[in-house]
């Protein structure tokens, strides 16, 4: 269970969010600019909320009142990002090892083929992540957050810097994992379409707070005009 | 071999050790400024900055003179390090390594702050949520991705370090076996009648070593690009 309560200036957007999201993929929509990405960055350590607390299964990530702010390396919260931030010096099986390896935990072959075989990565374990498509790019990177034994997965836009095809390629990938990694995610995004296959909950966000709470038939009833 | 007395051996071998010993040395100073200048702002970065490329600008007679009245025996910094550590830099091979490494620090400087400044900071964000704490991030994603701009770094100042002369000869003096490197043993071939021939000879080494050190550093840098790349 995923409990934010937070608050940040962000230049002219005051973001004022509250939410609780459990199991399940729960999308947090809205239009670009509506600090959506501000949320999951504040949610995995890489943003620091002014004001509020943030809290995973119970133990607090973030507490500004007792002065409490866990660093993203310790919060075990995997993260996909929009451009999917591989790195470049690192094979593929070296980047989706990098999170078992730096944070020292034993070698797990078997998960490791698990993944391979989920997001069918094998074919590409030994190239170079600038040798890979976008889409394959994509799924190595949710691969790699899903090597951490996250306790959480955020995916930010994982679709938005791919074209109509790749998109279509990796969704399936992305519902498979909602259904079987039996951990949380949060999605973010601001197309209806990706929304409708992946979110179990929806979370509207307009101009930084939560305006609607509830299943996909959100996207139906709400003004949806020029958000794809 | 190749025609060298005893003599001038020990001089390319002293240029060498000197040079390698000052980059070596400079090396960690270098990552440590180049990053602080890169990536932080504090009260006083415009001095340190100006501080770390004044020998750049100074004569390097004006800097050899300024190691000679710190690092000298009765200096502040050298009676200190003398007493306490039993270290001395004057009239010492270590005093030559110091010199060079000052001298060449500058060009390391530069390269790699420019390098740091250009990593992109999205991947040690990246590196972070996948549990890796600050210094693992630095040393597995930001270091290897600065490479390109290390290795330059370290290449100008190995080569500075081979050809310094003025602040070296100023401050540890030109001591045949000691603090006599190619260019002080040519200076003084050349200040004595019949030292020609011999003089051309270490004036073919020290060409010789350049062209090695470059074709070194290209192949070094091509190598660590590719890798970055991820060709």
């Amino acid at each position: 269970m995923l409990n934010v309560d937070v608050e940040k200036q962000l230049g002219s957007l005051h973001l004022q969010v509250r939410f609780q999201a459990s199991g399940g993929a729960t999308a947090l929509f809205g239009p670009s600019g509506a600090g959506k990405t501000s949320v999951v960055n504040m949610i995995g350590g890489l943003l620091m909320p002014d004001r509020g607390a943030i809290t995973l299964n119970g133990t607090p990530l973030f507490d500004s009142t007792a002065g409490i702010n866990v660093p993203p390396h310790l919060r075990r919260i995997g993260y996909v990002f929009q451009e999917g931030r591989l790195f470049p010096h690192l094979s593929v099986r070296q980047n989706l090892d990098y999170g078992r390896r730096l944070s020292g935990r034993r070698r797990d072959d078997k998960a490791f083929a698990h993944v391979v075989a989920l997001l069918d990565l094998g074919h590409l374990i030994e190239r170079r992540p600038r040798t890979l498509s976008g889409g394959e790019r994509q799924r190595v990177a949710v691969g790699r957050a899903l090597l951490m034994q996250p306790r959480l997965l955020l995916l930010d836009e994982p679709l938005a810097s791919l074209d109509a095809g790749h998109k279509r390629e990796i969704l399936p990938y992305l519902v498979r994992l909602r259904d079987d990694a039996g951990m949380p995610i949060v999605y973010v995004s601001h197309v209806p379409a990706e929304v409708r296959r992946i979110a179990t909950t929806v979370l509207r966000l307009d101009a930084g707070r939560v305006t609607a709470t509830g299943g996909i038939e959100l996207l139906d009833s709400a003004d949806l005009d020029g958000l794809d | 071999m190749l025609g060298l007395s005893a003599e001038e051996w020990t001089a390319v071998e002293l240029s060498l050790r000197i040079a390698v010993v000052a980059t070596s040395w400079a090396l960690p100073f270098g990552i440590a400024i180049g990053w602080l200048l890169a990536r932080t702002n504090f009260w006083g970065k415009t001095l340190l900055d100006g501080v770390v490329f004044l020998p750049l600008v100074l004569p390097p007679v004006v800097t050899g003179y300024l190691l000679l009245i710190s690092f000298g025996r009765r200096g502040p910094i050298g009676a200190f390090l003398y007493e306490h550590f039993g270290i001395v830099f004057s009239f010492r091979w270590t005093g030559a390594a110091l010199a060079c490494g000052v001298m060449g620090f500058p060009l390391m400087v530069r390269p790699i702050r420019l390098a740091l400044e250009a990593v992109d900071r999205r991947l040690e964000d990246a590196a972070s949520t996948l549990g890796a704490n600050p210094a693992l991030v630095f040393l597995t994603v930001t270091l290897p991705l600065a490479l390109p701009g290390i290795i330059v770094g370290v290449i100008l100042c190995f080569a500075r370090a081979l050809g310094e002369f003025g602040a070296t000869i100023t401050f540890v003096s030109n001591i045949p076996g000691e603090t006599q490197t190619i260019s002080a043993a040519i200076y003084t071939l050349t200040q004595v009648p019949g030292g020609d021939a011999a003089a051309g000879r270490l004036v073919l080494v020290a060409i010789a070593l350049a062209f090695a050190a470059l074709l070194l550093s290209e192949w070094l840098s091509r190598r660590a690009l590719n890798r970055v790349r991820g060709d």
